[in-house]
Order: structure tokens, then C-alpha cells, then sequence
């Protein structure tokens, strides 16, 4: 706890002139400061206009029914309510479950099969790989949506391959069927996430010390005693940080729904936040959709803080 | 310790998740320099690198490139410099209140942009705000600060007491010893801080999809979706467009890809 600064005007007048020029001229660090308040000062202005007042904003607006336009009228927690019982809603909060799974579970599975394949190889030429693996994570979202498009085109190269090897019954127009779009998407999350997780878990691996191995081994222990023994323990803070990134990317999935498939075929892709935008804007339900952003938002801090509990307490 | 064929099967499994992960990338390359006939009228090089100019001049990606670059650098800058000041206070100094102040920013960072991003919308519609680069700008540097100051007050936090006592010895006040030696140190960690919000902003879709509805006000990648919604995919000018959408990133990245990766790695929540 800081220690409460005495109101100036109850100090004798020459002790006030030296905690006046301690103040201004910065005494030791960790020191009572007044002039740290003008330091946080433009930070916390800024932040309480564009985060805290909107947040606080939306969660009212959730609770009244309003088109956008015209007046708004009292509606309780029945936006809220709606959120369960709508197919339409309650579809995206599944559809966001099932790319929690190909933007997160597989990737984080991919890199940890990998990541133990390669765990006794030291190999030259990483840096190279790190670099083309991390690529697909820094390209903007629209960019991969349009490639990505192209690639699952009737007579894109997807379909081109699956021909070319003689499954003509797989073709498909990918994005516009209704069992496989959303999986379709989810696939691109994939393509996404599995380079993250890779590099985190050789880096990762790279610091478990060698001798723990070569011991495993002299006990006889199989490679996937090795696994769960050694590999998985020392990775737990890079499993974290791999679950966070990737499952707060599905959650909020909005760019690669917007411009791949708009939701569609029917209501086969939505997602929470394309219905977020969709129903204040498109569909003039500011209501129900402050009430879906404000659920989204306690989705993503509820899983922020369950992964990083489970992260940290295998790390101690 | 290894043997050779079990080598050879790491570069193997590396080589074919590096394939997979540039094949989209070079797709798009490769459509954006082909000759679809949509175009180009039968010009004779294979490589169709006038495909670039005409998504600069006809797709208008000129404009929306520039209107890209106004927002990342007032959006970096300023969020930079209130995550420096800030991080500076929360990291090295005691004052009232420090702990629930900075909880409170970390958990900013936790909000989504759809949580702020309707409420904003219709209450700066209401001050005529909407529509402006002030709408597009404010909130990413909001959201960015958040973070920042996270970021910042760990580097501020680690940086040597004897090196901030020698200078106040020297008679340097809070100020100076922060611009003249705090900083100038920190720019490692400030490098790390500058390319991820410079990547997060280039690349930002939702805010100003619903801030701005002006075509001369649409960034990069809006502008490229807008683009995408009128032509259909595959089209050598689209990938062109998309090519010079991502080039910007793709360029920073390979120059300072220890950075991207480091920063994510080690503090991004975003």
C-alpha cells in the first residue's frame, strides 16, 4: 500500500518547500509521488472514454429493446433470455465452440505431437523455420480470408487436388455447403494456429535440459512415459500462452466469417460476433446485440483466467 | 545422440508444415502477377506486375494504404507515448490507488472490441463523431495504451535502480532521467511494444468497419473487403490488392521477426 501524502497546508512552511521539491524533483523510486497521477494522467483519460464509458454503455444498452433510431423502451434481462432461446443466437455461441476446436484443440495437438517428435533432434536452420511457421499469424485476417476463399473455389485447387487424385465425389463448393463451411473455416483457424503453437513448444522444449532424457531413458522409460513424464510438465507455461492466443482468437472470430462465407450458407457460419454486428446494424437490435457482445466478453474473461490458473499451477 | 534418418525425418515433418503455411500466401502471389484477361489486354510478359499499379489506381488500394498509414502512425504514437508515461508511473513510482488503477487497465485488455465498439458507435453518432478519423483512431489507441502500459511498466519495473540513481545524482529530475536515459535503454522493449501495435492496427477490421462508412476513410483491409465483395475470388486484380494489403506487415515481420514472436509469446492477451 502507498503511504497516504499528509494535505499540504498542515506541514510547517520549510518542510512543505523540501516535499515540494522532493516531488518535482523525484526523490528516491517507490517514493509517494503526487506527479505520477500527470503520468498516468493522458493513459487513464483515454482509456476511461474508450473503454471503460463504452463498456459501461453497452452493458445498459443491453438491457432495453432499441432499433438504433427511434426510442428505446425498458426490456429488463430479456435480451439476455433471448441469447438462449433463439436458435440463431444460441447457434453462434455453438458454432464458436466448434471453431474453439479447430483453432485451439488441434493446433495445440498438432504442435505437441510435433514438438515430442522432434524432442531429441537439435537441428540447424530453425530460425528459418520459426520465421515461415510465425507467418501466418502477423498477415491481416481479411488477406488470409481471400486466399483462403480462393483455395476452397469450385474450381479452386483444393478441388483441383481432390480430382486430380480421382475423389471427384469429395469436390465441392466448400463454402457453400452446409455441413462442411463451418469446418471449412475452422480449417483456415487451424492453419493459423498450428505454426504458433509449434514454435512455442520447440522453444520450450529447447530449455528442458537434455540429462532429464538421457536419464528417462537409462530408467527405460518408453517414449511416451518420456512424454508425459518430462515434455508435457515443462511445457505447461507455453501451453498456456498457446490456449489463450488460440482460444481467444476463435471466440472473437469475426474478419474470416465476414468476409468468407457473411454468416452464410443460411446460418450455417455465424458466429457471436458477426451476430453482433449483424443485429445492431443490420437487422436494428441494439439490444440483443450489446447483450451477446456483453456474454462474449465474460466468455473470453472466464477463459483467460481458467487457462492461466491451469497454466500456473503446474508451473509451480 | 540422433541418427541420420531420424534427422531427416525432423526436416521432413518441418519442411511440410512450412509448405503448408506459405502455400495461401504464395497462391495469392502467384494470381496477383498471372493474366486473367479481366485486366490486362494480352500485355506480353509473363509477369504481370502493371496487375499492382492497377489496384493502386482503378481498386483505389492507393488511397486506402494511405488512409491505413495515417491511422497506424497516430494510433502508434500516440499510444506509445501515453504507455511510456504511464508505464513510467505504475512502474517506479508509489502512489494512492496504483494497484487498483493498473488492475483495472489489465483487465482492458481483456475487453473485446465488439464490447465498445456499438455503444461507441451510436454515442459518437450522436456528437456528429462518427465518420471521422477521430472515431477510427481513438479506440485502437484506447485499446493499444491498455496494453502498452501492461507492457511498459514491466520494462520500467526491471530497469536498473543504480542506473536512475546515478542520474538523479546527477541532478537529473524524474523527467529528464525518463526521456534521457529510461527510454533510450528501453528500446528493445519499446521495438517489441511499437511492431505489435503497429501489426494490430494495420490489420484491425471491426472498428473501422462500423466507425467510418466514407470510401475515403476505409483502411487497407476494409477497403479490401469491400473490393472482394464486388469481384469474384481468384482474380489477378483482388490478389493484387490483397498482396499490397499484407506487404507492409510481411515486410516488418521478416526485418523484425524476433520481435513479433517475442511479444507475443511473452505478453500478448490481445
Amino acid at each position: 500500500m502507498a503511504a497516504p501524502l499528509a494535505p499540504a497546508g498542515r506541514r510547517a512552511p520549510d518542510s512543505l518547500r523540501t516535499h515540494r521539491s522532493a516531488v518535482v524533483r523525484g526523490g528516491r523510486p517507490g517514493e509517494p509521488r503526487r506527479v505520477a497521477y500527470l503520468y498516468i494522467l493522458p493513459a487513464l483519460l483515454v482509456f476511461g472514454l474508450f473503454v471503460l464509458v463504452p463498456l459501461v454503455r453497452t452493458a445498459q444498452f443491453s438491457l432495453y429493446e432499441w432499433n438504433g433510431l427511434g426510442a428505446s423502451t425498458w426490456a429488463g434481462l430479456s435480451n439476455y433470455r433471448d441469447l438462449f432461446t433463439e436458435p440463431q443466437l444460441r447457434g453462434a455461441f455453438v458454432h464458436a465452440l466448434v471453431l474453439v476446436v479447430f483453432y485451439a484443440v488441434i493446433p495445440v495437438l498438432l504442435g505437441l505431437l510435433l514438438a515430442a517428435a522432434m524432442s531429441r533432434a537439435v537441428l540447424r536452420g530453425m530460425g528459418f523455420f520459426r520465421v515461415v511457421l510465425f507467418l501466418p499469424q502477423v498477415i491481416p485476417m481479411v488477406v488470409v480470408a481471400i486466399a483462403w476463399r480462393q483455395i476452397y473455389e469450385p474450381n479452386g485447387p483444393l478441388n483441383d487436388t481432390l480430382r486430380f487424385v480421382g475423389l471427384d465425389s469429395l469436390a465441392r463448393p466448400w463454402l457453400g455447403d452446409y455441413t462442411w463451411a463451418l469446418p471449412s473455416v475452422g480449417i483456415v483457424g487451424t492453419w493459423v494456429g498450428t505454426g504458433l503453437c509449434l514454435v512455442l513448444f520447440l522453444a520450450g522444449m529447447s530449455r528442458i535440459p537434455r540429462e532429464l532424457y538421457e536419464a528417462a531413458r537409462l530408467d527405460g522409460a518408453g517414449a511416451l512415459r518420456e512424454f508425459r513424464a518430462i515434455t508435457l510438465p515443462s511445457l505447461r507455461g507455453e501451453l498456456a500462452v498457446a490456449l489463450t492466443l488460440t482460444v481467444i482468437a476463435a471466440l472473437k472470430t469475426f474478419d474470416l466469417v465476414y468476409v468468407m462465407t457473411s454468416g452464410g450458407p443460411g446460418t450455417e457460419t455465424t458466429v457471436p460476433s458477426y451476430q453482433v454486428y449483424n443485429n445492431a446494424f443490420l437487422l436494428g437490435r441494439v439490444g440483443i446485440a450489446t447483450a451477446l457482445a456483453v456474454v462474449l466478453t465474460l466468455v473470453v474473461f472466464v477463459a483467460t483466467v481458467l487457462i492461466n490458473r491451469v497454466g500456473e499451477r503446474g508451473q509451480r | 545422440m540422433i541418427s541420420r534418418g531420424e534427422r531427416l525425418a525432423n526436416y521432413a515433418m518441418l519442411a511440410l508444415f512450412a509448405v503448408i503455411a506459405v502455400f495461401p500466401v504464395l497462391l495469392i502471389l502467384q494470381t496477383a502477377l498471372s493474366n486473367d484477361g479481366i485486366v490486362s489486354e494480352g500485355r506480353a510478359s509473363s509477369l504481370h506486375f502493371e496487375n499492382f499499379a492497377d489496384a493502386w489506381d482503378q481498386g483505389h488500394f492507393g488511397s486506402y494504404l494511405r488512409t491505413s498509414v495515417v491511422v497506424a502512425i497516430l494510433v502508434v504514437g500516440l499510444s506509445t507515448l501515453f504507455s511510456v508515461l504511464a508505464g513510467y508511473a505504475f512502474g517506479t513510482m508509489r502512489f494512492r490507488g496504483s494497484e487498483v488503477l493498473f488492475y483495472v487497465i489489465l483487465l482492458g485488455i481483456m475487453v473485446p472490441a465488439e464490447a465498445l465498439v456499438i455503444a461507441l458507435y451510436f454515442d459518437m453518432r450522436e456528437l456528429g463523431l462518427t465518420n471521422t478519423l477521430v472515431a477510427i483512431v481513438m479506440p485502437q489507441v484506447a485499446q493499444s495504451t491498455a496494453f502498452g502500459t501492461f507492457w511498459m511498466r514491466a520494462y520500467f519495473r526491471g530497469s536498473s535502480r543504480e542506473v536512475v540513481e546515478a542520474a538523479r545524482i546527477d541532478g537529473a529530475g524524474h523527467w529528464t532521467t525518463l526521456w534521457r536515459i529510461l527510454v533510450p535503454m528501453g528500446r528493445p522493449a519499446l521495438t517489441t511494444m511499437i511492431v505489435l501495435v503497429f501489426m494490430w492496427t494495420w490489420n484491425e477490421f471491426l472498428i473501422p468497419l462500423i466507425m467510418a462508412t466514407d470510401e475515403s476513410l476505409r483502411t487497407a483491409p476494409l477497403g479490401l473487403a469491400f473490393f472482394q465483395g464486388q469481384y469474384t475470388s481468384g482474380t489477378a486484380l483482388l490478389a493484387a490488392g490483397a498482396t499490397l494489403v499484407a506487404l507492409p506487415v510481411i515486410v516488418l515481420y521478416l526485418f523484425l521477426q524476433r520481435h513479433f514472436i517475442r511479444g507475443m509469446v511473452e505478453g500478448a492477451v490481445k
